[in-house]
């Protein structure tokens, strides 16, 4: 019996167009130019200057604080400007642009393919060799990963959990990692459980990817305390809170966080990259981008540099731009559609979709015929029809009382709503206004 | 390449739409329609036409001269309000009446409040009741069924199982019978295995839940079977209850109406309950014979207050 | 007869007793309220536009009456004539200020700032500019989807359908603020109305570079810095790549309007510039008079 969540949830299309192309690595591009905001928290600084020669991991932007991620070179060349640089949003952000000449690496990072299991560091040493490589979450999210595995005083993580669930429908990127780095994955995890100390780490995996979930069985048969949970096929599945419920049964008290429930969640990439970090030495330089849509000739899985031009990974994969209507940064359901092709990866690029033209508007929306969709949809159990009207009439104060906060934008209530009334534009709306009305309150 | 486009996640979207969803419940009428011109012939066929599209047409002008908007009637939901109210009237109920009906259904129980979405009461109960009001007598003389009859407004009449059954007299029809709706009742509510097939299709297509009707269901077994036990020589057994007059239409189809009924799963099981006691204690003790319309109307009026106060069980929620 | 008698004197103690207790109760409860704030909201325009930055008139009104020195307080929407008849009530003198009106830095019409890509999701510009950088290459123009004219109490702001911008009722704006809070870009200002309602402002807040900006749109202010040059009042300032003007220090010569090279400043209401010929010499009279 596979498990699941059990508030609400919706069955997308899952679409998984590239679930049988193996990773390929993308071409280096000629210029990389790399954002030094890819991740939530402050900015980093940059630490080269025009003209500066880089080698490929070397470090280009200094973590800003706690909350921030340190920002490494994916490319080896010279450093040709510190400038602003356009992001997929449109607004114009701080980055470094690198002419690239060859590919040459640090001399401290090991290269090699050969499968590093002994785990000699410490929890200390594990968590700052984390923070050095700049690993971020690589779900999408990009919320810095040392600063969700040092647990706060007073509070104990009971078990980890590798959300290996990619709920969203297109993108295979945690799928191809899952089946091509396996044994890898395995190391990171442990690696991970002995960051937080814990003896038990869950890995979540939804019902529609057989193959990850045989092998990785098979993998954990000689682990201690490593367990696939295979799960039930259901958006949002990959959500935090509501991996934590599908799999433990537990409930992240609203307005809490993951550690209050006693988990830990870390995105199999994520783990991935700490296996590179802690065992190789490698600094986060490069991300699996699926490239995919029904406008895409040859949907693919990419081994990109950060910094890859966006543009350079769609022509790559044969991606019909006359076709398309929108290109967007992620997956259909929470992904950002772009504003622009002119932005390049980030660490938190899990897949570029590019949606056929006729797909890409959204239908007239017409009167709300209170069908309740939205509210049994919700997987927070929140009433969206009604929060999208207070939203609309300013009424914040009852937006509030009626938890908008919980709100996790996972877009089930306009996915289901028969009358495509922009609900979550508003719900969004009202979450930033009464965010805001909050934090002047603390003050 | 054209400009993309720049819209908030989620991309993508169900395949559910507004029309989809009325056209989906027209189709689970169908059977019951079916089985109604099988039982009272033409009359029925006569009634919801006109129902029908005197429904759409006060839509139409109504939204086109009176509320100069575009008018909206390929959505489903005119059809679908005139073809509930032609299911609750008697197959031999003159022409003109049903136009009355329809205006005030549309023009009253759905516009007045600002059309689709808006209403507060069902629109097509809410006609229902104005015709049973105001022409008390063409409303409750119900032809009995003949079988493909041809004749309209002189069919044969008689009473309905519920009025045989509070006033205790005639023959009641055996169970299998009103099961298949061999019995005399408003046009489309006789025959609960056609409306149970509709409801299997409401289900299969996800379109209601199944919280209401069956929370009825079992409230009106529950507490008609009490009343039975107490006094088996007074009170029907609480299957013929079950069976006759127009639980099965309105429980399925009229109680379930989205616009009217209550948000999150608890309300719908409050809201349910309600109608069930109201429609028993009403069949039972009240002046009517039947009482599902009031019982639903009633409760409609209640919906507002059950939305405030009956809220959907959160996650992580804080006690 | 006796039961009528027995009933008056019943009903007539009951009702003596109750009204006992209402007026206990009543005095107990009173809620006592400067009678002064009744004459105020009375005299208030009753918008509640919050313009003053006080919940609604009435919290303006109790606002003034706590107030030992009313000189920071005041309704934006109410005409000098008002204000000193408040003060008059309060006994406090009011200091006349300039009035003032809001004014549309941005001029980026269809024409000026060309659709670089196409918005598709709910009509707020506080929610589009969330979402992303707006639907041109200028990232700090105008959304226009309206939150301004939503906010507007006083019908005075409405877009105009031909360049998509807001465009202000002269007649109608009463300078409460509400637009300029509304628009999460801050492209509204509250300028004074100036002399027979001339105005001099940069119609612009593109803090790019200034190729980046023209790029984006024609009529950007590109910080070229020429206008601030060309001030002898030292009325202009250019900061993060856009000029502004002080309208405290401008006297309307208007030679920053004749020197911008993409007619970022905009003059309002001034008569029709002369041929070039004789600009030197119009402009003489108006430096004097100011």
């Amino acid at each position: 019996m596979f498990k699941t969540f059990k508030i609400g949830g919706v069955h997308p299309e899952a679409n998984k167009l590239s679930a049988a192309k193996a990773i390929v690595g993308a071409q280096l591009p000629k210029t990389a130019v790399i954002p030094l905001a890819q991740h939530i928290g402050a900015p980093a600084n940059a630490v080269v200057q025009k003209g500066d020669k880089v080698k490929v991991g070397q470090l280009i932007g200094e973590a800003n604080g706690f909350v921030s991620a340190n920002i490494h070179s994916s490319v080896s060349g010279t450093v040709s400007k510190v400038d602003l640089a356009v992001d997929v949003a449109g607004f114009k952000k701080p980055a470094v642009y690198i002419d690239v000449e060859g590919d040459e690496w640090l001399e401290t990072i090991d290269r090699t393919d050969a499968l590093v299991t002994e785990i000699k560091d410490d929890a200390k040493t594990i968590i700052g060799k984390i923070k050095d490589a700049g690993i971020v979450g690589m779900g999408g999210a990009t919320f810095p990963a040392h600063v969700k595995l040092s647990i706060p005083d007073g509070k104990k993580a009971d078990f980890l959990i590798i959300n290996g669930v990619e709920c969203e429908p297109y993108l295979t990127a945690d799928h191809r990692l899952m089946l091509e780095k396996s044994a890898e994955l395995i190391v990171g995890i442990k690696i991970l459980m002995k960051a937080i100390n814990v003896d038990k780490a869950y890995i979540g995996i939804e019902a529609n990817k057989p193959d990850a979930i045989s092998k990785l069985t098979d993998l954990c048969k000689n682990e201690q305390g490593i367990e696939v949970v295979p799960l039930k096929l259901k958006y949002p599945q990959g959500g935090e809170k509501q991996l934590i419920n599908a799999i433990s049964g537990r409930e992240v008290p609203s307005g809490k966080l993951p550690i209050d429930a006693g988990a830990v969640v870390q995105n199999v990439g994520t783990a991935f990259a700490v296996y590179e970090a802690v065992q190789k030495n490698k600094p986060l330089i490069e991300r699996i981008v699926t490239v995919t849509g029904k406008t895409v000739r040859e949907p693919s899985n990419f081994r990109a540099r950060i910094g890859t031009p966006v543009a350079d990974l769609i022509a790559a994969a044969g991606g019909d731009l006359e076709a398309s209507g929108k290109v967007i940064s992620g997956g259909p359901m929470m992904g950002k559609a772009m504003t622009n092709l002119e932005s390049t990866v980030t660490k938190g690029t899990s897949g570029l979709l590019l949606m056929a033209a006729d797909e890409s508007e959204r239908a007239a929306a017409g009167p709300c015929i209170r069908c309740a969709k939205c509210v049994d949809a919700c997987p927070m159990g929140l009433e969206p029809y009604l929060l999208m009207q207070y939203s609309q009439r300013q009424m914040w104060a009852e937006d509030e009382a009626n938890h908008i906060m919980d709100c996790i934008e996972c877009g089930c209530c306009i996915f289901s709503c028969p009358a495509k009334r922009p609900i979550l534009d508003y719900v969004r709306l009202g979450k930033n206004t009464v965010g805001k009305i909050i934090r002047s309150r603390k003050q | 390449m054209g400009q993309l486009v720049v819209s908030p996640s989620p991309h993508a979207r169900s395949s559910v739409s507004t029309p989809n969803l009325m056209y989906g419940v027209i189709a689970a009428l169908l059977p019951a329609l079916a089985v109604s011109i099988f039982y009272f012939g033409i009359g029925s066929l006569i009634v919801t036409l006109t129902s029908v599209a005197s429904c759409v047409l006060f839509e139409y002008l109504i939204q086109k001269f009176l509320l100069k908007q575009t008018p909206t009637i390929c959505d489903g939901s005119a059809i679908l309000t005139g073809l509930l109210l032609a299911f609750n009237l008697p197959s031999n109920l003159p022409i003109g009446i049903i136009i009355v009906g329809a205006a005030f259904a549309i023009g009253v129980g759905k516009m007045a409040f600002g059309g689709l979405g808006q209403n507060l009461f069902n629109p097509a109960l809410a006609g229902r009741v104005f015709l049973l009001i105001s022409f008390p007598v063409q409303m409750t003389t119900w032809p009995v069924p003949q079988g493909l009859a041809t004749n309209y407004i002189d069919a044969e009449t008689g009473a309905t199982t519920l009025n045989m059954l509070k006033n205790h007299f005639g023959n009641v029809a055996d169970a299998s019978q009103m099961f298949l709706g061999n019995m005399g009742g408003s046009l489309g509510e006789v025959s609960a295995l056609a409306l149970l097939i509709g409801f299997g299709w409401l289900l299969y297509k996800r379109i209601i839940t199944w919280h209401i009707p069956v929370t009825i269901f079992a409230t009106v077994f529950v507490f008609q079977g009490i009343l039975y036990l107490a006094d088996p020589v007074q009170f029907a057994t609480p299957v013929q209850h079950l069976l006759a007059g127009g639980l099965m239409l309105g429980a399925i189809f009229m109680a379930t109406d989205y616009v009217t009924s209550p948000m999150s799963v608890n309300g719908k099981i409050v809201y349910a309950i309600g109608i069930g006691v109201i429609t028993v204690v009403i069949r039972n003790f009240g002046a009517f014979p039947e009482g599902m319309s009031f019982a639903i109307l009633i409760m409609n009026a209640f919906t507002p207050l059950i939305n405030n106060y009956i809220k959907p069980k959160r996650f992580g929620e804080v006690k | 007869m006796e039961i009528v008698l027995y009933s008056v004197i019943a009903l007539g103690l009951l009702g003596l007793v109750l009204a006992a207790v209402l007026y206990v109760v009543a005095q107990k409860f009173k809620v006592q309220e400067d009678p002064r704030i009744d004459e105020i909201v009375a005299l208030l325009p009753g918008a509640n536009c919050g313009g003053c930055g006080y919940p609604g008139c009435r919290g303006l009104a109790s606002a003034l009456v706590s107030a030992s020195d009313i000189s920071g307080i005041k309704c934006p929407a109410s005409s000098a004539e008002t204000l000193q008849k408040i003060g008059k009530i309060l006994g406090q003198e009011v200091v006349e200020s300039e009035p003032k009106i809001a004014v549309v830095r941005c001029n980026g019409s269809c024409q000026n700032r060309p659709k670089a890509n196409k918005y598709d999701g709910a009509p707020s510009c506080a929610f589009a500019a969330t979402l992303s950088a707006g639907d041109t290459g200028c990232s700090f123009g105008c959304l226009g989807h309206g939150d301004c004219v939503a906010a507007c109490r006083f019908d005075a702001i409405s877009i105009n359908p031909e360049t998509g911008l807001p465009v202000v009722d002269e007649t109608k704006c009463v300078a409460c603020g509400a637009c300029a809070k509304a628009c999460p870009k801050g492209i509204i200002e509250i300028r004074n109305r100036g002399k027979k309602d001339r105005r001099l402002f940069v119609s612009c807040v593109n803090k790019d570079k200034g190729a980046v900006a023209r790029k984006a749109c024609t009529a950007a202010c590109i910080g070229c810095g020429k206008c601030a040059k060309v001030c002898a009042f030292e009325a202009i300032t250019v900061e993060n790549n856009v000029a502004y003007i002080d309208f405290e220090k401008c006297k309307m010569c208007r030679k920053c309007a004749a020197e911008c090279p993409t007619g970022a400043i905009h003059e309002v209401n001034f008569p029709p510039r002369p041929p070039k010929a004789e600009a030197t010499e119009e402009k003489q009279p108006v430096q004097t008079n100011a």
